[in-house]
Formats: structure tokens, sequence, C-alpha cells
């Protein structure tokens, strides 16, 4: 049915008769949106149903169509509506009557600016502006801690993982159940019990066994970075093996069967074939990294401080829509990530030949 | 991939003496197995110093404190074979003890301090630490026995059996009292072990509604979850991709991006309580208090873990045909009667992931209640927590820890049993 | 294979140029307790310390508790120069060997030579502590919210005459000893019930009685921030921070001495600190008497120093005498309490247990 010919239905008339009448109530438009969205959403969802569908059929699969548009309302909408409330130029957490007016007065870019003033010995001075942005900045510097550790704690993650994978996925591969969930579990244990652990043990029992690291590892970028790639391993785990479960070995044979050697087979064959899958648990290392604060409440000190724990300290003790612009620069960048790991997905999918794409 | 050249090579070996053949394949199957083997080790060595040692020296640390014997060696040693039973040790001993509090209060080396040992005495005696910093203030002074008589004068509390018995029981490494403390009880005037008092019970109250709010929070994200699932697999696949994203951009979101979402939704000032004053449903004065309870906790924690259900239920819906339940249709069941006899149980699997992995998370959140939990929306993590970083009962901690841990261990073991862990996705 | 590659060396090249981020070690880190508090520590000690010795003085906020001082200390990682502290977390930490011993003869005699160990108050110098300031836990209402305000710690408890929610610090340390005020004990009087078992009941059960309406806090500076906000019609808070509010931002905020718990704060070194010269150097100019008394002209917290006294002016940069803002004040002495380190030390395990199981039910 096109457009066009549902407009012109029996159900049409009485979305737009329940429209107004709910306006007619609540004599509020932006209840009205609401209600069209929630009402309105369902009804042009509901396709074809076979012709013995009976009413009560079609009025079932219209309340279940609305309860999903619910649902998925309830999923996606907290995450948008930080987006327009990072521009509140009042420090509240909720919007204002001038942002409701769509005044432009109400709306401001303060708390992106404040991102990289707030903690600047001088914000407004000229001279040496940037090397004082760069070194005091608090979310500046938050911003290179989280991502210099995501960075170097997925490469390892990565690098590890992707071995490892390869290992567990091979048939005759020994103790595999045992081996996978213990590679597996720091997903698994709950992170007070690990960060604990890690507090104790970094801090403690690994005082002067590497050396330049005589007084352990807590508060240290090593000993994050350890326990972030940690975090990261069963990530890279499940989707490089993931990955390799579809993997054709009938492929090796061939290749070995054309004369490729072991390590040609590698790159020539198995490389190309798990990157896709590399990439994506490398990205979901480096979200987990990003997006870690318990490890970090645990092992580090002011200095290794990262987005998360500023903003986990920011909602604990004085709550600024800064972390709203904070937060919005993360959605905007999990929104690009996410992007990554379908466009991924996809092209893993087309290469092996397992959907149309 | 056993490579060529070696067959080749081995080959007339085994023509020439005979080597059975079971033999050799049994050989070549030990070799890859090997190789495959080998291909997990780096990161099992790592994990193994980055994770399992150090969650292990926490279990150590839970029944393993030697404050006591670090404190006062010699009253160790001194006090190890004496008999409770009589009440007071004797004045050879009570000597030794009085030398070793003199000689820790000159001690400033860390954990080996009178402070250390008040600590630890004070975990089990309440109100004792007092006693001990100022009996060791003044026990340099006592020259001469009997030394009972001496300690009794600087403080009568010094004349209590069950304090005498307490320090036995603390100077051995080894203790069970953490255990009994993580578990709401103690050990009574008499050595045995009894409940502490109703008011002071707290670990295992929370640590039970640790486990109903972990199953409320699986219960409602099923129940939110099985719908949308079943919808993203019925349609088309451009149309599923689409909407999928929309399940996944949560996943990909930051955890404290979500929980601020959640404090700018719920707050009182906040967008709910705003939308349900513009629509005239309550009254500007009577805001609902939304958040900083288990409300709150509730509500954050279902959104941040919907996806870890939806993804499983989804993928198995999707290898489900349309024509089963079209079938049952023909044949004259009603759409409830194939729902439940068709449809349902083949989604079990999908369920049991996804319960099992969902209620796994739930039971070791931290952050989320930490943040929006307040005072009654608090879980059995944000405990430990307290105790590792605040109040510094490390063995407390660990011992919570130890309990939590074999909760989820429990758990994890029935879901490798049920679904594999083999087979986790993510999308 | 090309994408792969090109991924892995842009990732080395920017982690390698994020590395750069290894902090300068010769600094000076002082930890306090963040806020109003912190900035009147800036303008009276640390500007001052700075033009004289060029230190760079690196400044951390906390929420009290020895849990940091006790992780560096032990893991023999030791990143704060020099801590402020509760009485009760001095003499803990000092107990437990994790802080430097103070030699008191090398603190600067007074301004008019009265050598240290006469002139700061009785109980303020301590084997590893010594204090700068006395600081006061009080509650504070709205006033222009409230016409006939409340004028007595009872009033605090009573939600029939003073409706709406109450602020109150989360842990049980000054709660048990307001409701026990609260509840017609003298502030003189109040550990000596408060440490028979009976006392601990009353004080809970008063607690009790306003629980439903209690919005809890734990940094210093939401209590000001939820008055504010509206978010509570009266709060316990630091006094200094109410102060700040009035005198700094104009809030209509009132003070309520009656009841107030005073205690010390102190300066402390963890063993073993990084730059120990330079910090037992801060320690000893900043507990001068100049010094502690410019304090007082940016924060109404009293010094510990007899000489500082007379020195206290106004606020730095209004006509407002500090002298009645000082939890020392006798008129806001009339009934108060000094809070008692030793009684925390010895119950605060047992007390706090007791207060989170109450919290949760």
């Amino acid at each position: 049915m096109t457009f066009m010919e549902k407009c012109k239905t029996k159900g049409f008339a009485a979305l737009i008769i329940a429209t107004v009448l709910f306006l007619l109530y609540t004599q509020s438009f932006v209840g009205m949106v609401g209600f069209l969205i929630i009402f309105g959403i369902p009804y042009f969802a509901m396709n074809e149903l076979p012709a013995y569908a009976s009413t009560k059929d079609k009025i079932g699969k219209y309340i279940f169509l609305a309860i999903c548009t619910c649902i998925l309302i309830f999923l996606i909408l907290p995450i948008l509506i930080i987006i327009p409330l990072s521009f509140n130029a009042e420090p509240y957490f909720t919007f204002t009557e001038g942002m409701m007016a769509l005044d432009p007065a109400a709306y401001s870019t303060r708390w992106y600016q404040d991102i990289w003033r707030f903690g600047m010995t001088a914000p407004d001075g000229i001279e040496g502006w940037w090397t004082d942005m760069w070194d005091n900045a608090t979310w500046i510097r938050a911003m290179r801690n989280s991502f210099f550790l995501a960075i170097v704690s997925t490469l390892l993650a990565t690098g590890f993982g992707t071995l490892a994978a390869l290992g567990l996925s091979r048939p005759e591969m020994p103790f595999r159940s045992a081996i996978t969930s213990l590679l597996i579990s720091p997903m698994i244990v709950p992170l007070v019990i690990t960060a604990t652990g890690m507090f104790f043990f970094y801090g403690g029992t690994m005082q002067g066994i590497i050396p330049g690291y005589e007084k352990g590892l807590a508060n240290t970028y090593l000993g994050l970075t350890l326990a972030h790639a940690t975090l990261g391993v069963p990530f890279v785990i499940i989707t490089v093996t993931a990955t390799l479960s579809g993997f054709d070995r009938s492929l090796i044979r061939a290749s070995e069967g054309l004369g490729a050697n072991g390590w040609t087979t590698f790159t020539k064959v198995i490389m190309p074939l798990i990157t896709p899958g590399m990439i994506s648990g490398a990205l979901f290392a480096f979200i987990t990294s990003l997006d870690e604060v318990v490890a970090v409440i645990f092992l580090a000190d002011v200095d290794q401080r990262t987005i998360p724990r500023q903003m986990f300290s920011g909602l604990r003790e004085q709550i600024s829509p800064t972390i709203l612009a904070v937060a919005t620069i993360l959605v905007v960048m999990s929104i690009m990530l996410l992007t990554a790991v379908e466009l991924l997905r996809r092209r893993s999918e087309r290469l092996r030949g397992l959907s149309p794409g | 991939m056993t490579d060529a050249t070696m067959s080749k090579g081995e080959a007339p070996l085994l023509a020439a003496d005979g080597m059975p053949l079971k033999e050799k394949l049994a050989r070549t199957t030990r070799r890859m197995k090997m190789r495959a083997f080998l291909l997990t080790v780096p990161l099992v060595l790592f994990l193994i110093v980055s994770f399992v040692l150090p969650i292990g020296q926490m279990l150590y640390r839970s029944f393993h404190n030697p404050t006591g014997s670090n404190v006062m060696p010699n009253f160790t040693q001194a006090i190890k074979n004496w008999d409770a039973e009589q009440g007071i040790p004797s004045d050879d001993v009570v000597k030794i003890f009085v030398e070793d509090m003199a000689s820790a209060r000159k001690n400033r080396e860390v954990g080996k301090t009178i402070g250390n040992l008040a600590t630890r005495v004070n975990y089990e005696i309440p109100g004792s630490r007092s006693l001990f910093t100022k009996t060791a203030r003044r026990a340099g002074k006592i020259t001469e026995g009997p030394y009972f008589d001496a300690l009794v004068k600087i403080d009568k509390r010094w004349d209590n059996p069950h304090l005498w018995r307490t320090l036995q029981r603390v100077t051995n490494d080894y203790t069970l009292a953490f255990y009994l403390a993580a578990t709401d009880r103690k050990y009574d005037e008499t050595g045995s072990i009894v409940q502490a008092d109703q008011l002071y019970r707290i670990y295992l109250p929370i640590l039970w509604k640790t486990i109903w709010i972990s199953a409320l929070i699986t219960a409602l994200c099923f129940i939110i979850a099985y719908p949308v699932s079943y919808l993203l697999s019925t349609l088309p696949l451009r149309t599923s991709n689409l909407l999928m994203i929309m399940v996944l951009l949560p996943f990909w979101t930051s955890l404290l991006v979500r929980t601020s979402a959640w404090i700018a939704m719920l707050q009182k000032s906040g967008i709910i309580n705003n939308v349900l004053v513009y629509l005239g449903i309550i009254a500007d004065e009577s805001r609902i208090q939304m958040i900083y309870n288990i409300t709150g906790t509730v509500i954050s924690m279902v959104h941040i873990l919907l996806p870890f259900m939806i993804l499983p239920l989804y993928s198995v819906m999707k290898t489900i045909p349309p024509s089963y339940m079209r079938a049952a249709r023909s044949m004259g069941a009603s759409g409830t009667y194939a729902f439940t006899k068709v449809y349902f149980p083949q989604t079990i699997p999908g369920i049991a992931a996804g319960t099992l992995l969902v209620f796994i998370l739930a039971i070791g959140y931290y952050i989320t209640p930490a943040l929006v939990g307040g005072s009654d929306g608090l879980l059995i993590s944000n405990l430990i927590a307290d105790h590792i970083k605040k109040t510094l009962n490390w063995s407390l901690g660990a011992a919570l820890g130890t309990i939590l841990l074999v909760v989820v261990l429990v758990f994890y073991w029935i879901y490798n049993k049920l679904v594999g862990v083999d087979n986790l996705k993510f999308g | 294979m090309k994408l792969n590659k090109l991924l892995t060396s842009t990732a080395i090249g920017v982690a390698i140029a994020i590395g750069s981020v290894a902090a300068n070690a010769k600094e000076l880190t002082i930890v306090s307790w963040g806020g109003a508090y912190t900035k009147s520590q800036v303008e009276a000690y640390h500007k001052p310390f700075i033009a004289k010795t060029g230190a760079k003085i690196n400044s951390e906020d906390y929420n009290g508790g020895i849990a940091e001082i006790k992780a560096q200390v032990e893991a023999g990682n030791v990143t704060w120069d020099i801590v402020d502290v509760e009485l009760s977390d001095a003499i803990r930490a000092c107990d437990e060997g994790l802080l430097e011993t103070i030699d008191h003869s090398s603190l600067p005699a007074g301004a008019d030579g009265t050598p240290a160990t006469q002139d700061f108050l009785e109980g303020t110098l301590y084997d590893c502590a010594v204090a700068n300031i006395v600081w006061s836990t009080i509650f504070a209402y709205d006033s222009s919210k409230m016409a006939n305000g409340p004028k007595t710690m009872g009033d605090f408890f009573d939600l029939a005459s003073f409706p709406g929610k109450r602020g109150l610090r989360k842990g049980a340390k000054v709660n048990l000893e307001f409701a026990l005020i609260a509840d017609g004990v003298a502030a003189a009087d109040v550990y000596d019930v408060l440490g028979t078992p009976e006392g601990v009941d009353r004080a809970f059960a008063k607690l009790d009685t306003i629980k439903s309406e209690v919005v809890w806090w734990e940094a210093g500076a939401q209590p000001p921030q939820m008055l504010a906000d509206g978010e509570v019609a009266m709060t316990t808070a630091y006094n200094g921070r109410i102060f700040n509010a009035v005198a700094g931002e104009g809030k209509p905020f009132e003070i309520v001495w009656d009841g107030q718990i005073y205690d010390l704060d102190l300066w402390v070194i963890p063993k073993g600190a990084n730059n120990l010269d330079t910090a037992m150097e801060f320690l000893k100019f900043s507990t001068a008497t100049e010094q502690l008394a410019a304090q007082a002209s940016y924060i109404s917290y009293g010094p510990a120093r007899k000489s500082s006294a007379p020195l206290v002016g106004k606020y730095h940069n209004k006509d407002i005498d500090m002298g009645p803002q000082m939890p020392t004040n006798p008129a806001n002495l009339a009934n108060a309490a000094q809070s008692n380190f030793e009684f925390w030390a010895d119950n605060a395990d047992q007390l706090n247990e007791r207060f989170n199981a109450w919290l949760a039910n």
C-alpha cells in the first residue's frame, strides 16, 4: 500500500480523530506530537496482513506495533535528548521555557567551551593559550588519557585475542570449553571484584618486579593499560571466533593444494577473511576501554583521570551541563563507531557470501 | 594444516619399520593439538598475570590477615597454645604482650604499628580501639609484674576473658572472621558463632536485595525485549537493519552517558516530571521522585542491559521460519495457541542466553547504583567498593567480593552448560 | 590488508603523540576539600607560597577519609604531598604509621614571639598533624523561602512545624550527635549518651522521624547547591560553605548555630611523600600567624593559632566582620560540642554498619 492509499482508510480517520480529541483534552501541541509518534508510527508500520486476518488480528498487530514503538523510543530517546539539552544556556539538566519556545537566547555553546576552558590557568589569556589548554584543561587531559589508554589497550587485546581466537577455532583445540570460559571471564566477573584484585595486586604485589616500576603499577599508565586490555579481551575473542566460525576450512586445504606455504596461506587467505572481524573486535575493545570507569576509580590517580572518570565525579558532586556536552560528543563518536562496525559486518558477510549485503 | 613435507619425509620410515598407523595418527593429532593450544598460550599467560592472580590474591586476603602476628610476633607465639577456657593467660604471656605492645608503639613501619592491631581488634570488639592505643602509650612504663594487674590498672577492660580469646584468634593469620562478618555473624563472648544483632545486619539483606533486584531487572528486560526482538526478526532485512541501529546505539554509547541521560530524564525537575506536569497528570508540587532510589536504579539498569537481552533473542528468532506459525494457524490453531505451542518453545535457547547474561551482568553492577541509587538503591558491589575505598576493611571487602564471585560463577557455569560460552555474540 | 596496516600505523602514531602525558614530577601536590574551601587556601597559602619559593602547586580535591593515603603509602607510590584531613582521620592514619611525624618546635613562632607550642590552641598539635582551622557542621536554610525560620536543632527534626526535605551528610558521624541534641540532650553531654547502647538507639530513633524526607549529600559543595536549587528546605553543611554562598554569591541563606559540632582540619604529610621537604616548608609557611589570619578573610573558619585571632578582620572584598561568622565565636558556642575523635575512632566502623543497615531498610 502506498502512503496515499493508507491515508484513505478508516484506520487513518480514527487516528486523526483520536489525535484531535487528545489535543482538545490536553490543550498541548507537544503532547499531540508525542501522541502522533506513539500511535501514528505503528499505523504506518502495519504492512499488509494476509486476507484471512480478522479485525481482532489487526487490532492485535496494531497494539503489538504500538508497544514496540514505545520500547524503541525508550531505548533511543534518553540518548538523543541529551543533545539539545547540552546547548542549554542555563546551568540545569532540564529544558527551560526559552528552549521550549525555541528562543535562540536560551541556547548556547558555553558548556562546550567549558570543556576546554575548565581547569585552565588563564582561559582568556592569549600567550601560551594552546599549551595551557593542552596541559591544564581538565576535560582535555581526560580525553588525552582516555584515547591513549584505549588505543594502547586495544592493540594489546586485539593482538593477543586474535592469536588466541585462531587457536580456539581450530577443530583440534584441546580444553576448548575451559579455555574459552577463562578468556571470556573478564566480561563476566563483576568489575568491582576485578578492580579490587588489581588494586591490591598491581599496587602491592607488583612492587619491584618490573624494572622502571619499582613502586608497583598503581597510578601508572602501564597498570591501567593492562587492566583495560584484560577487559577488552573477551570482546575480541567473541567477535573474532564468530568470524572464524563461518570460515570455510576447505579454503585452507585449497590454498595448500595450490602450493602455498603456511605463511602465505595465513596472509593471503586467512587474514583477509578475518580482518573485518578483527577490526570490529578491536572497536569493541576500544569502546570498552573508553567507557570503563571502575578500574580507573581503583587504579588511577588524578593524573590518569579519563573522560568517564571525570563524568563520574561530576555526576556525584557537582552536576553541570558540561557533562552533557561531553556526553553529546561521545554519542556522536558512538554513532561513528557503530557505523564502522555495521559496514565491516556487511563487508565480512559479503566476502563470505553469507548475505546479499 | 599438517604440512605436506613432513609426511612425505616420514612416509618411507613408516613403510620400513612398520610403525603402526594408529600411533602415527595419534602423534600428528597431538602435534596439531599442541599447535592450536600454543596459539592461546600468550593470552592465557597474560590473563593469568593481569586477572587471575589479582583475583586469587584477593580471595586469599579474605581469610588471611597477618596484622596480629606482624604487630606482636612474640606474643603470637606465646599465646598460640594457650587454652582459652582458662580465662586470663598466665603472667608470663601477659609480660610478653606488654613488651610487644611497647615495641609496637615505637614501630612506625606500615602494617606493624599498634594502630594496625587496634583497628584489627576493633573489627571484632567494636570500641576497643582506644584501649589499645591508650595502653600502648603506657606499656613502656610497666617494668615489673604482675603484668596483668598493671594492665588492669591502666584500663579495667583488660580483665575480660573475651578480649584475650579474641587476641588469640586475631594473632592467627588464618581467620574466618571476615566471612562471618560478611554473613552478618560474629563470635560471641564464649567464642561460638552467633548472628549479629538485627540492627547491624546488612550484608546478607543487601546480597538478597541485589539478587532480587537483578532478577527483577532480568524479568523486565525479558518482557521488553521479547516483542522488539520478534518484530526485528520478522521485518524485511532492510527495515530491521535500520531498527537494529536503535538497539545497537545504546549498546555502543558510554554507560556514563546513558546514566547522565537518565538523570536528566528522571530527576524532579527532569523531562518526565515536566511532561507529566505539563499534561496536567500530576501537580507541580507533587513531582515524583524517580531517581536516587531503587526505581531510578532499575529503570536505568534495564535500559543499559536491554541490548544484552535483545541480541541473543533476535539471533535465535531469526532462525525460526515464519512458515511454522502459518502452518499452525492453517491447521486451525488460534493465534495464542500457535504462539505458546509452536513459536515460544523454539525461542527458549535465546531466552536462556539473554536472561542469564543480563542477570550475571546486573548482579555485579556498580556504577549505575552508585550514581542514581541514592540511599536505598545500593547493591552489594557498592558495599564492596566502600570497604576497599572508604572504611579500609580490606579483608571484609575481599570476603564480600568472594561471596559475590561465587554467586556469579555459579550462574556462569549454568550459562556455560545451557548455552555455551562460544555462543556469545554481539550484533 | 592495506586498511589494516593503515589503521595500525595511525593507531601507533596517535598513541605516541598522546603518550607524552607523563606528569612533571617536581611539583607540590596539595590535597584538600575543594570548592570555596580550597579557594580560600589558594588565596591565603598557595599564592604567597608560590610567590616566595617559585614552586609549582598542584591542587587536588577529595572527600575525606584516609583510604587514598593508605593505598599510596602501602604501595610506596606517594603522589600526595600534603593533605588537609579531619582530626579522627589524622589520629588513625598516624596510629597506623601512614604519616610523617612533625617536629613542633620547628613551627614558626607567633607574631609576638610566643613559641608555636604555646601559640596554637590546646589540642591542635599532634605527632603527625598540625591544625590550621576550626570548622563546624551546622544547619542552614533559605530565609527567602522561610520567613520565620528554624532556631534550634530540634526544629531541624520538626517536620510538622517546618515541612520540607532535609539534607544530611551520608554517614553516622555528626548525624547521631545532631539527633541527640534535637532530642533534648545538651551538646556537652552528647558523647556520654552516645557511648551507651540506649543512646545510640535513641539517636537512630530520632533520625527515623525524618528519614523519609532526607536527601543525602557527600561532597561539601553539595549542600549550598541543594539549598539554592530548592531541593531541600534545610540542610546540614560546613559553615564556611554556607557563609561563602551568602558573602560571595549573595544567597539568602541563614545559619543556625544551635547544636553545632565543631572539628579541626589539620595538615598531614603522607609517609614517603615525593616532595617531603617542600611539603614541610609549605606546612610551616601556611600555619604561620599571618597566613592563618589571611585565610579567615576568605572563609569563615577559625584559625588554630591564638596570635591569628586579633588579625582576623573583614571578608576580603565586602564589609562583613568575620568574627561573628566563626564557629569559635562565643555566641555561636552556646550549645555546641567538639567532635570527639576518640569516640569516632572506636565506634565509626560499627556505627556506620548500623547506619548503612538503617539506610537500606
